[in-house]
């Protein structure tokens, strides 16, 4: 049996962030320990129960890094001990809530990969996205994990925030390079419904859909200049350093999510903890959420990925071949330069990136 | 039980709109006790919603009245209220023959109106007594004695005796039923021993009883069990029920004789059997001769009507066919357009009538609508010498064919205060219209008679002449004829494909302007879709408009949210619900508000 992903959901944060519409909240006294516990609970339970072995384990949220270097430690040991993870070990960090001794806690319990989110270089912009860090205090974090010997490091960066032009984009661009990280997450502000940046979309100088397209294309053009590849819509990579637990999504694998608001795809399941910490702490049980992992959904999600939907593999997942009639769709946009129809694979390019939504949805369902 | 016939009195109310016609009605039911004042509702004649809110009688009504007059005999009144509008002439122009009378109301601030004068020269065709009346009195700015006076100058009425009236506040209105009673006279020449001949005033269907026929019977008599005969379409029905109109209900009666207003029932399917102007007689002792004036109603504006989704379409069938049966000049028949599905083209008097419908539809059969441009009847003389006449552009034929065009053209009055004249002849001469006269009605007032096509005025005319002269233009309009013109169709198309719902015909002198609005219409309205799309505007094969939609650069989810892969299924699902409400034309997506915001093209 494959292995599985494991994901754990820390809804704290110090502050809410204008644009965010993730499960988190303010952390009170006593409560990194608590929550803690519980997902160590949790763990225990669920590696009874399904008798699975992981190979990455992802600490997302929320702001992880605020559980503590000890907790984090302590959730990755017994993480190891009880599914076998044996590979990539993520934790997403905020800078500026990041304690100094807090990558060589992690680092010597495995972690062995951080995520920043720094969403931009320039202060201004971060700013005005909630980020209260200035950019030397992100270099110092880069700095400070690559001291322990963390050195698969990915940045998050947002486009088509407000204020942005090309010029600044190209600042956190030049940043990136810089600072020589092998993994940037490039991620275009989307208004989520009920946040701040919704209620407020337009006091806020936001970049047109024109402008943000454009610096997506601008971004990866550079990018893949400097040896990073586009391998899915919103990621960037040098070789060998995709995010291997972000794959499993997009490769319609398995995954188990722990915590309030974390989504599950165990056994052809999918299942998620609703958004009630309270809930989570008194042990209830996941919602079920349907089938997953049906040929509809594959296609939808392996499109995310420039290596698209590969025909033999498409083939041994579900003993038939690839649907001729979305195929004979796809040709209408490749006609337009949307998507890449091969011998081997479907696959969208960059500028078919762009309107992945309105080509996958039209590929689907017509 | 009928009076004497030197004690009926038949009578109208004629006004320009707005001048209190219906309040005035109202306070006449009041005075004569035929309402009791609990009952009484504002414009208890107007009974449809819309009536009532835009403050105009769209169908006349009729009510019998009893008055004991100073003279101490008892009068029997019958008050046939006509429609106040310019689409409905040829109804009032029936009601007003169904009378000895008619009850002018001007208005003390405002003076004679557009309407004033040609319901006045519609009253003098059918040379009744005119009563003239001058109504709000208690308005601050009402002046009667110069409105007297305008009266005797351009009608040339006799004024000075008329009743001066507040309609509102009840002031002086039984001056009015006094001289109705002395001025209007009895229907003396009628005779009970002649065949029957009766006038059909208005028809309304009733669920229970079929259609009610309002007549105003002019020979003979009739009463139930008779075999009644529609001398126009030669339909025969046994009269199941004849009587009075009461103010809130029918009264039966044993008969109907000469010289009496009433109504007939027989069991009646539609309207459409007991059209306005049409004679009623008897199988048993039919008459040789119709009542003169009888013409079908033929339909002036068309336009297509088609369910927003489409499987209303027979939910919309039934709706026009039940109102169809209250309304003879409403007609309809199933179209089908390449861009809006099924539907149908439907015909209207006027584009009152058309609202009026519409809302209708919406409001009372909560249908969502979508109506394609409103076109005129247009006559098309083909090379070979037949003649086409066409009211769908989507029938228009090859222009290679067409020898000539003709279109109609209306005679139109509007009355105004001359510092308007400008702003008037400005708007006329945008609309192609040509000037015919000018006079002035009074020093400070003109009436300006134009020839205006009637595809420059179905539209919004009324509404940017109103708006241009701050609401005190008056208009009017009847049908000349049709003349030569020099006509075009305007082609949409979308990415290279034909849009033939919004197709339609124009003078080639305003194709460009047109076409240009158009263009940046629809550009402004249709969403950005995968591929740049060229929205151009021809006539024949030559493009004269041209947009470009810009091609859409960004529709996309940049993350998965912790692998909550159902959301973006679902959203994706959302996408695919939101494009089934699109409108296809070719692989352009046409969202439907957009369509709409382009079909009522604002000037």
């Amino acid at each position: 049996m494959k292995n599985i992903g494991l994901y754990i959901h820390v809804p704290f944060c110090k502050s809410k962030c204008p644009y965010c519409d993730f499960y988190s909240m303010r952390m009170c006294g006593g409560q990194a320990d608590d929550y803690t516990a519980c997902v160590l609970e949790s763990l225990e339970h669920w590696a009874d129960r399904l008798g699975r072995k992981a190979d990455t384990l992802y600490f997302g949220g929320g702001t992880p890094s605020l559980l503590g270097g000890s907790n984090i430690a302590l959730i990755t040991r017994r993480a190891k001990a009880l599914f076998g993870v044996d590979g990539e070990i993520t934790v997403e960090c905020n800078p500026s809530a990041t304690e100094d001794d807090f990558f060589d806690t992690v680092a010597k319990a495995g972690v062995n990969r951080i995520s920043l989110g720094m969403q931009s270089a320039v202060d201004s912009e971060r700013r005005k996205l909630g980020r209260v860090a200035d950019s030397k205090r992100v270099e110092e974090c880069i700095k400070a994990a690559r001291g322990v010997g963390i050195s698969n490091i990915t940045l998050d960066v947002m486009l088509g925030v407000p204020d942005q032009t090309a010029e600044s984009l190209k600042k956190t661009i030049d940043f990136c390079l810089k600072n020589d990280v092998p993994h940037i997450s490039a991620y275009m502000l989307k208004l989520e419904e009920g946040t701040y940046y919704y209620n407020n979309a337009e006091k806020l100088n936001l970049p047109d859909e024109d402008a943000t397209a454009d610096m997506y294309t601008f971004l990866g053009d550079i990018l893949e200049e400097n040896g990073y590849r586009n391998y899915e819509i919103s990621n960037f990579a040098k070789p060998g350093f995709e995010g291997k637990h972000n794959l499993k999504y997009w490769n319609c694998e398995e995954y188990l999510g722990i915590g309030p608001s974390a989504h599950s795809f165990i056994n052809g399941k999918r299942f998620f903890y609703p958004r009630d910490i309270d809930a989570f702490r008194l042990g209830c049980e996941p919602v079920p959420d349907g089938d997953g992992g049906g040929e509809e959904e594959y296609i939808m999600l392996r499109l995310r990925l420039a290596e698209g939907v590969v025909f033999d593999d498409f083939r041994a997942r579900f003993g038939q071949s690839f649907s001729a009639k979305i195929l004979e769709k796809a040709r209408e946009f490749e006609k337009h330069g949307l998507v890449e129809i091969s011998e081997e694979s479907l696959s969208l390019t960059r500028k078919g990136f762009l309107l992945s939504n309105t080509i996958i949805s039209s590929l689907i369902y017509g | 039980m009928a009076a004497k016939k030197e004690n009926i009195r038949n009578f109208s109310i004629i006004a320009h709109i707005d001048h209190g016609k219906s309040t005035l009605a109202d306070r006449l039911l009041e005075k004569t006790q035929s309402v009791a004042v609990r009952d009484m509702t504002e414009q208890l004649l107007d009974d449809m919603d819309l009536e009532r809110e835009r403050g105009i009688t769209i169908k006349a009504h009729a009510v019998k009245l009893n008055y004991k007059a100073q003279d101490g005999e008892e009068y029997e009144l019958n008050l046939i209220d006509t429609p106040g509008h310019v689409d409905f002439n040829y109804e009032v122009s029936r009601s007003l023959a169904a009378c000895e009378g008619a009850v002018l109301i001007v208005d003390a601030s405002q003076g004679i109106e557009a309407q004033t004068l040609a319901n006045t020269y519609l009253a003098l065709d059918h040379d009744l007594e005119i009563v003239p009346v001058i109504n709000k009195i208690d308005l601050p700015a009402a002046d009667p004695e110069r409105v007297a006076n305008e009266v005797e100058e351009v009608i040339g009425l006799e004024c000075m005796n008329a009743p001066r009236v507040s309609a509102k506040t009840g002031e002086n209105i039984e001056q009015v039923l006094e001289k109705i009673v002395s001025d209007i006279p009895a229907p003396l020449d009628s005779d009970d021993s002649k065949p029957l001949r009766a006038l059909v005033f208005d028809s309304v269907y009733d669920n229970y009883k079929g259609v009610i026929v309002y007549v105003r019977v002019v020979d003979g008599k009739i009463k139930a069990g008779d075999t009644m005969r529609m001398m126009a379409t030669g339909a025969e029905f046994t009269v199941v029920d004849v009587g009075y109109m009461r103010a809130t209900s029918m009264e039966s009666a044993k008969e109907l004789t000469s010289g009496e207003v009433g109504y007939i029932t027989a069991s009646i399917k539609t309207v459409g059997d007991a059209r306005v102007g049409d004679t009623v007689t008897t199988a048993e002792y039919p008459a040789t001769e119709p009542l003169p004036g009888y013409r079908k109603v033929n339909p002036m504006v068309f336009c297509g009507v088609y369910p927003a989704d489409g499987a209303d379409y027979e939910n919309l069938r039934e709706a026009l066919e039940k109102l169809q049966l209250n309304d003879a000049a409403l007609s309809f028949e199933p179209e089908t357009s390449g861009a809006l599905g099924f539907g149908f083209r439907c015909g209207f008097l006027g584009l009152l009538h058309l609202e009026i419908i519409q809302e209708r539809l919406e409001r009372e059969y909560d249908l969502d609508l979508v109506t394609t441009i409103p076109s005129v009847v247009y006559r098309i003389h083909l090379t070979d010498g037949t003649v086409m006449e066409i009211d769908n552009p989507t029938n228009y034929p090859d222009p290679a064919y067409i020898d000539f065009c003709e279109e109609p053209i209306t005679n139109a009055n509007i009355y105004a205060p001359n510092e308007y004249v400008g702003a008037i002849m400005d708007l006329c001469q945008e609309r192609r219209g040509v000037f015919k006269n000018m006079t002035y009605v009074t020093p400070d007032r003109v009436d300006i008679a134009y020839e205006l096509p009637l595809n420059e005025i179905i539209y919004d005319f009324f509404d940017v002449l109103k708006s241009r002269t701050k609401g005190y233009a008056s208009f009017d309009y009847e049908i000349k004829g049709y003349e030569r013109s020099n006509l075009v169709k305007l082609d949409v198309l979308l990415n290279g494909d034909g849009v033939d719902a919004l197709s339609f015909i124009i003078h080639s002198d305003k194709a460009y302007g047109r076409a240009r609005k158009i263009a940046e219409k629809l550009k402004e309205n249709i969403p950005r879709q995968m591929f740049e799309i060229p929205v151009q505007i021809a006539i024949g094969g030559k493009v004269i408009a041209r947009e470009t939609i810009k091609a859409m650069r960004k529709d996309v989810l940049a993350k998965c949210y912790g692998g909550d892969i159902t959301r973006k299924k679902k959203l994706l699902e959302k996408q695919k619900e939101g494009k089934k409400r699109m409108r296809h034309f070719g692989t352009v997506e046409v969202p439907q508000e957009a369509f709409m915001a382009v079909l009522k093209l604002d000037e």
